[in-house]
């Protein structure tokens, strides 16, 4: 297992990625990447089985990750520029007209490491069970991972997929959901009744899993218990509960920064209170 | 004018069926999936002799759609099946994002299209599924017009590499087309030669277009009939031959007179030999319970119609 030491350098350097490229790009959504960070960064640098090296979209032979919060390209792109699917100096073309680094993950241009498009939310998870159907179909061994929103997962359509991945013994798909109880317009619990999702899940008979967002011991621990639930006959949720923004005070904790630009004070204090890591800006 | 006799009434969805199974002998990457309605969709030789590729869905169409691309995007050719409204209207971002925009060789068969659906009424009667299908980009919409059409539509629909929206019915009417008569993308049918007026039609309609082809020959007016399985690549140069001979068309088809085949011929023709039009298709209606005969006949769909229509444009030809 890593060093978690390692990973808590790396998730620096993606969080200094985001807010670089939300700030060049003065679009973008730093909010949720920002609570997605920690355990994104250990699950493509720890957990997951993959290669950037002879890439395919079917991803055979591989673990796959889908992305249904599709608005939260600063942190999947990041990732995936840092594992090597595509150079770190594209990161800069974020958002720009003709870039493959599109606002919402896109095929369309065959950017590496995206298997699917997304952005209209509630529809990875689906996306996600199709693809661990057909690794069951072609007794691949590979695993499907697929992240959702909190607010996300108001779409009824998550919920249609919760059954289905059950009823089809989809025991090799783990959905992570980043609890960070903020959407567009406030504190998901202001805007809808979501009320407890682990216990949504649970009674879904799903294998739920929950742990703190931010403590990297934590979540690769919690990986491994996902990873040890796979293949009985269950899928298995993570709810990670993150903070909307963590790592800079200002954007911490509220809806304010789901989908706002820091100006380049804003970028500077940001960059500041986050820290330097080794691998160095794009 | 060359005639067609009706060698025994089949429904169109049967002829999917006959063609997914057919398709699923030869491709074991063929996939079937429903929501709650195999029965309905004639998958059942196909779900019986591949278990293993068939998913049913229950009633959750979204969710089917994102299913579907995930096995598609794993290499796999789904055809998800449902009535035409719910597997278009129910689900149109899902299948622009997941599908379309998101590349996933998607089939979309659509049963019990347009009106003739019949007694279930106007919540299960689209007539707007084409309109919305064409305004996909990529997407390739077919209409075949009976059993034998619609099987091979199926079979060329699964070797076509990228989404297809194949749309079928639910009534049986007659199958007139020839066993061995194949099915290409993109191509136009000429069934029966005119000078006159060209008569286009999709679907049931055309059945319909050559009965009126018939009673207008009777009258001295000789039509071309086009059969325009494709909507979507439009053979535009078919077209183009018989409109360049008669210089005069009618669309029939059975779908509202917005977006549909209608507006794609004229809109073919506006910017190329532009030609006096008339068509017969739906009247910005929504439809009601009825048999399916009386449905056409009450909202104009029928070969009566069609004839009356060329008349008109004849006289102002």
């Amino acid at each position: 297992m890593a060093n978690p030491e390692e990973l808590k350098n790396i998730s620096r350097q993606v969080r200094r990625d985001i807010i670089r490229m939300v700030t060049l790009a003065q679009s973008g959504h730093p909010g949720g990447s920002m609570s997605s960070a920690d355990f994104l960064t250990a699950l493509y640098f720890e957990v997951m089985k993959h290669s950037p090296e002879g890439w395919t979209r079917d991803g055979h032979g591989q673990d796959v990750f889908i992305l249904s919060a599709g608005h939260l390209t600063p942190v999947y792109y990041s990732l995936l520029a840092r594992c090597g699917y595509f150079p770190v100096g594209e990161l800069a073309t974020f958002r720009r007209f003709g870039s493959r680094l599109q606002g919402h993950p896109s095929v369309q241009k065959g950017l590496p490491g995206v298997f699917q498009a997304s952005g209209s939310l509630g529809q990875g998870l689906s996306v996600a069970a199709g693809m661990a159907a057909a690794k069951k179909m072609d007794k691949d061994d590979g695993t499907v991972y697929v992240m959702c929103g909190d607010g996300e997962s108001e779409e009824g359509q998550i919920w249609e997929a919760g059954m289905f991945a059950v009823h089809n013994r989809l025991d090799n798909l783990i959905a992570m959901t980043d609890l960070n109880g903020q959407q567009i317009d406030g504190p998901v619990s202001a805007v809808s009744g979501q009320g407890d999702l682990e216990a949504k899940w649970k009674a879904f008979d799903w294998t739920v899993i929950s742990a703190d967002g931010h403590d990297m011991e934590a979540i690769l621990a919690a990986f491994a218990e996902a990873k040890a639930a796979c293949g009985k006959g269950r899928p298995v949720m993570i709810i990670f509960r993150t903070d909307m923004g963590r790592g800079v005070d200002f954007m911490a904790g509220t809806h304010k920064w789901h989908g706002k630009a820091p100006d380049a004070a804003q970028c500077s204090e940001a960059l500041r209170q986050i820290g330097e890591s080794t691998l160095g800006d794009f | 004018m060359k005639k067609y006799t009706d060698k025994g009434k089949k429904d169109t969805r049967s002829g999917f069926g006959a063609g997914l199974l057919e398709a699923g002998k030869a491709d074991g990457r063929i996939m079937a999936l429903t929501a709650d309605l195999k029965g309905s969709l004639k998958m059942d030789a196909f779900a019986d002799a591949f278990p293993e590729r068939f998913i049913q869905c229950g009633i959750a169409e979204a969710n089917m759609v994102g299913v579907a691309a995930g096995l598609a995007i794993s290499g796999k050719i789904p055809f998800i099946g449902s009535f035409a409204e719910f597997i278009t209207g129910r689900v149109y971002d899902q299948l622009r994002q997941a599908v379309a925009y998101g590349k996933a060789n998607v089939k979309i068969a659509s049963s019990h299209a347009g009106i003739t659906l019949g007694e279930d009424g106007a919540t299960h009667q689209t007539m707007e599924d084409i309109a919305l299908m064409r305004a996909l980009p990529g997407m390739v919409v077919l209409n075949p017009c009976d059993y034998n059409q619609t099987k091979a539509a199926t079979i060329a629909a699964a070797a076509w590499d990228g989404p297809v929206y194949i749309r079928f019915g639910r009534p049986a009417v007659p199958n007139f087309t020839p066993e061995d008569g194949g099915f290409e993308i993109g191509k136009a049918y000429l069934l029966s030669e005119g000078k006159d007026i060209t008569l286009i039609a999709c679907g049931h309609m055309v059945w319909e277009a050559l009965q009126a082809a018939e009673t207008l020959e009777s009258e001295g007016i000789c039509c071309d009939v086009l059969s325009v399985p494709t909507i979507k690549p439009l053979d535009e140069k078919a077209i183009l031959a018989s409109i360049l001979k008669t210089k005069a068309a009618v669309v029939a088809e059975e779908h509202n007179r917005t977006g549909g085949l209608g507006e794609a011929v004229a809109a073919l023709l506006a910017r190329t030999i532009p030609t006096p039009m008339a068509f017969v298709n739906g009247k910005d209606l929504f439809g009601q319970t009825g048999t399916p005969a009386e449905l056409l006949h009450a909202y104009g769909l029928d070969a009566e119609h069609i004839a009356d229509a060329a008349r008109d444009l004849s006289a102002r030809k």
